[in-house]
């Protein structure tokens, strides 16, 4: 028998009795009034920023203005504004010299800070991650209070890759200290829109 | 209503007092108390050893001695939960059931049944109150931290009704002492440690008194203040809620 | 897999606190992680609910699992997933070595993954010649100092900064007696993605595979699961088929449960969610069994497989918290840890499920209501009854429960200096009982209770 065999006839053999899924009810999963600022209010509590703007006008003069110290930026938005345009994208060394992303991202989460990013808005899988800093622009309509709801948005039949972004990366791995940045970026934001 | 007094094996050789108080507590609150003069012991020492197949002679033994009270009380929360979770004999299955249904510790007996609200008591010291897991966790004696849930304790309502009484509560309320049956001896090292641990939180609280609704936590506290020379007495809660001091 | 150990719990327990402010370091920082936790759980009114619905879906899985991993092959499969079976660690260690081999690569990557540690991965591949870099910063720490993580979440938790400091002066060069935090994560960082911009296969490990969807989850705050898994040519994910859940709707309950659990954070910096490889990429599943399906048929002892891995369990237990992850000998330790080691290997590990004064702290805060407490009082009577208790303990155990069922004999005994004093193990009134070590024993009185009733009372 091959192993695939072994196992499922083992897990056959020992499998207790069906028992039905229990029906999980979203609308009772917490909601917060405002939105906005529990987001907030966790987001900042986990090392990152939130911004809000009331248009793309506005997005795009914040844009500029965190872009300009900048050597090397992607800006998987609008790729006319990303500054090194022969920055090879194949090449992990080139890649990891990126200064700053800019993602677009579909849906955030109020309770927990976290931004659903899919593959099609990285452009590149490894970007949210090897990049020294992180902006994720959501529209302030998509916001949802819980993961719950947040679930209930994403349609995962037409995903290869999606991620949920809470913040910047962090470890505590030594005494239990909390150092922003660990592999990913050491810097997050997150700009509402509208 | 009859109610069978269980004193566990360890109160009536080294706690005899804790024994006297719960019985005279009883009494005084009206209830009809007997002592059935053949009990020996709930089994829990070896069950909780992983020998709980031996175990079935002391089953025996409680069924013939608590069946046909209305209500058997015990001043602790460990023998008791052992009783309600492990209780049975095949030759009387029906008795053991009932009896698992009917036994109480002594201050969930008093809040839940006889819904005492009001004790001629008083204690006039600085009473530092362990939660004994087995009482708090197993028979929810207490609310418990881990859990999302509104906040009360059956004890603490009963320390409150004595005249004189300041209860206080260690830093971390609801931490285990680290008696556990024989793990105070095969894990000897975690359990002084432990003990210690709970005593200087308590320590903290400046307390006259450590108290709790089991003898066998207490004993062990006991055992490591003696040997530090501390101040510090235990006392089973028994004691205090029939104390006229 | 499991070898034994050469010393108990008890024994690396005693040695663990025979340094005292080094056990209150790890107690008090341990626990601080449990608080954490409480009010990250008290922060919603819900709590209580979602773990029951956590607990209920993972059963309907284990109730379903034949099905689900069946379901959950096809649609990885269809996703351009390729899934490899291993009943046991060798084989899960065999695929990876293939799959190593057949494509020639020498540089790998792995973030964090317990399963790879049951396996004894690390070890399997340096004796064939192969270099396996962890990423986790916990687990690279360890990594250097030939040790194994102590906690599932928190690997390096057993190491001040000045041992971190050391490890990375010798190995990374950094500055002698430097040991802060973030000098010493910095070195990690830069030290780390050199290996990742060079790294050909990652490996990682699974939190979630969704059998709707065929694809799976992995949740890291460090982002080095992704940096492996996205810079790789090769992503190989190992997983225990006890993994799956049915859909991936209920990752929204379970998303809402670790990290709470596990560090008090509302999530994990990333939840990555991977379903296909990306183009040119290869990924492969390794779903193994390693001694679950026969945990499935215990029916005492089956809910252990709805085990996330939080490691709120080991947080809150008094006993982890004061003896130290390694003092358990295995890949997993704690709590959970001392029901899932007897499935595996009974006789190394009978130590394990005597380790806990049965406080039931652990269920309490098991995000899955795993009755972690009521397995460990199982374990103890399946072990005494395969004959594996030590002589003595079976023989005092014995005579004590002879004389406890007779109740003539236990008052001759009474009064012939107390039985009791004698007999309850913890209260043997000898100097060679280890209640003697550092506590006294209580004073005997003039009568026992049943003689003052006889006394006073009997009418
Ligand atoms: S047993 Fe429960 S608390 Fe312990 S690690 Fe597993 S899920 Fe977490």
């Amino acid at each position: 028998m091959s192993a695939r065999e072994t196992i499922l006839a083992g897990i056959m053999a020992n499998q207790p009795l069906s028992q039905k899924l229990p029906v999980v009810r979203v609308n009772e999963m917490i909601q917060y009034e405002d939105l906005v600022s529990q987001f907030k209010i966790i987001l900042e509590a986990i090392g990152g920023a939130c911004l809000e703007v009331k248009d793309h006008e506005e997005l795009d003069t914040i844009l500029q203005e965190l872009i300009k110290e900048k050597q090397v930026v992607l800006n998987a938005i609008n790729p006319s504004q990303t500054l090194v345009r022969q920055l090879q994208t194949d090449s992990l060394e080139s890649l990891a010299s990126i200064d700053m992303a800019i993602i677009n991202g579909s849906l955030a989460v109020a309770e927990s800070g976290a931004v659903w990013v899919s593959e099609e808005q990285m452009i590149l899988r490894i970007l949210p991650f090897i990049t020294e800093q992180l902006v994720l622009v959501v529209d302030r309509k998509n916001m949802v209070s819980n993961m719950g709801q947040a679930y209930q948005q994403i349609d995962f039949s037409e995903i290869g890759f999606g991620a949920f972004i809470a913040g910047p990366s962090k470890t505590a791995d030594i005494e239990q200290s909390l150092v922003i940045g660990a592999h990913g970026p050491k810097k997050s934001m997150v700009i509402l829109v509208g | 209503m009859k109610i069978g007094l269980f004193i566990p094996c360890y109160i009536d050789q080294f706690y005899p007092a804790v024994g006297v108080a719960s019985l005279e507590l009883l009494e005084k609150l009206g209830c009809d108390v007997s002592f059935p003069l053949n009990q020996t012991c709930c089994g829990q020492p070896m069950a909780n050893s992983g020998f709980e197949a031996m175990s079935k002679g002391c089953d025996k033994n409680f069924v013939n001695n608590f069946k046909g009270f209305d209500y058997i009380v015990a001043p602790s929360g460990s023998c008791v939960l052992h009783i309600k979770e492990h209780l049975h004999d095949e030759d009387n299955p029906k008795a053991a059931d009932e009896i698992r249904s009917r036994v109480y510790e002594l201050t969930e007996f008093l809040v839940d049944i006889l819904k005492v609200t009001s004790l001629q008591a008083s204690f006039p010291f600085k009473v530092g109150l362990h939660t004994s897991c087995h009482g708090q966790r197993g028979l929810h004696l207490a609310s418990m931290s881990e859990l999302v849930a509104p906040a009360f304790s059956k004890p603490e309502t009963l320390l409150n009704m004595v005249k004189g009484i300041e209860v206080t509560r260690p830093k971390r309320v609801d931490e285990c002492c680290g008696f556990g049956g024989t793990f105070c001896v095969f894990e000897e090292a975690v359990s002084v440690k432990m003990g210690k641990d709970r005593i200087g939180e308590h320590q903290d609280n400046d307390v006259e008194y450590i108290t709790g609704v089991d003898t066998s936590c207490l004993m062990h506290l006991e055992g490591i203040l003696k040997r530090q020379g501390s101040k510090i007495k235990t006392i089973h809660i028994a004691e205090i809620l029939n104390s006229q001091l | 897999m499991s070898s034994q150990a050469n010393f108990t719990h008890a024994e690396a327990a005693e040695q663990f606190i025979a340094d005292e402010p080094r056990t209150d370091w790890h107690d008090d920082t341990l626990w601080f992680v449990r608080e954490k936790r409480d009010k990250a759980a008290h922060s919603l009114p819900e709590w209580e609910q979602l773990r029951q619905w956590a607990s209920d879906i993972k059963y309907h899985g284990l109730s379903n699992m034949h099905q689900l991993l069946v379901d959950f092959e096809k649609n990885a499969i269809a996703n351009g997933i390729q899934v490899h079976w291993a009943v046991d660690g060798k084989e899960h260690n065999e695929i990876i070595y293939k799959i190593i081999q057949d494509n020639q690569v020498q540089r790998i990557v792995k973030s964090k993954s317990m399963l790879t540690e049951e396996c004894h991965l690390n070890e399997f591949l340096t004796e064939k010649g192969v270099e396996i870099v962890d990423t986790d910063l916990g687990e690279r720490i360890v990594q250097f100092r030939k040790e194994t993580p102590s906690h599932i979440v928190l690997p390096a938790i057993h190491l001040k900064k000045q041992d971190v400091s050391e490890t990375f002066h010798e190995h990374l060069g950094t500055e002698k007696g430097n040991n802060d935090p973030q000098y010493l994560t910095e070195a990690a960082r830069g030290h780390l993605r050199d290996k990742f911009i060079a790294s050909e296969l990652a490996i990682t490990g699974v939190n979630f595979a969704v059998a709707e969807t065929g694809g799976f989850v992995v949740c890291t705050n460090e982002g080095n699961a992704d940096m492996g898994a996205h810079a790789a040519k090769i992503h190989i994910a190992c997983m225990g088929f006890e993994k799956i859940i049915p859909k991936a709707e209920h990752l929204g309950v379970f998303l809402r449960l670790l990290a709470r659990s596990a560090t008090g954070q509302p999530i994990t910096t990333y939840s990555s969610h991977f379903s296909k490889p990306r183009a040119g990429q290869q990924m492969h599943i390794v779903i193994v069994d390693n001694g679950r399906s026969r945990q499935l048929g215990r029916e005492s002892f089956r809910n252990s497989l709805k085990c996330i891995r939080c490691a709120a369990c080991f947080n809150t237990c008094p006993v982890y918290r004061r003896s130290g992850g390694h003092s358990y000998h295995t890949a997993v330790a704690g709590p959970i840890g001392s029901i899932l080691n007897p499935n595996l290997d009974m006789q190394a590990n009978k130590d394990l499920p005597f380790a806990s004064t049965l406080c039931g702290s652990c269920s309490n805060v098991c995000p899955v209501k795993i009755n972690i407490h009521e397995q460990l009082y199982l374990w103890r009577q399946e072990i005494t009854k395969e004959g594996m208790a030590a002589k003595g303990k079976t023989f005092a155990m014995w005579g004590m429960s002879e004389v406890l069922a007779h109740p003539a004999i236990y008052r001759m005994a009474g009064k012939m200096g107390r039985w009791v004093v004698k007999h309850l193990p913890f209260l043997t009134n000898n100097g060679m009982n280890p209640w003697f070590k550092q506590r006294e024993m209580p004073e005997a009185p003039k009568e026992s209770f049943r003689d003052w009733y006889l006394n006073n009372k009997q009418k």
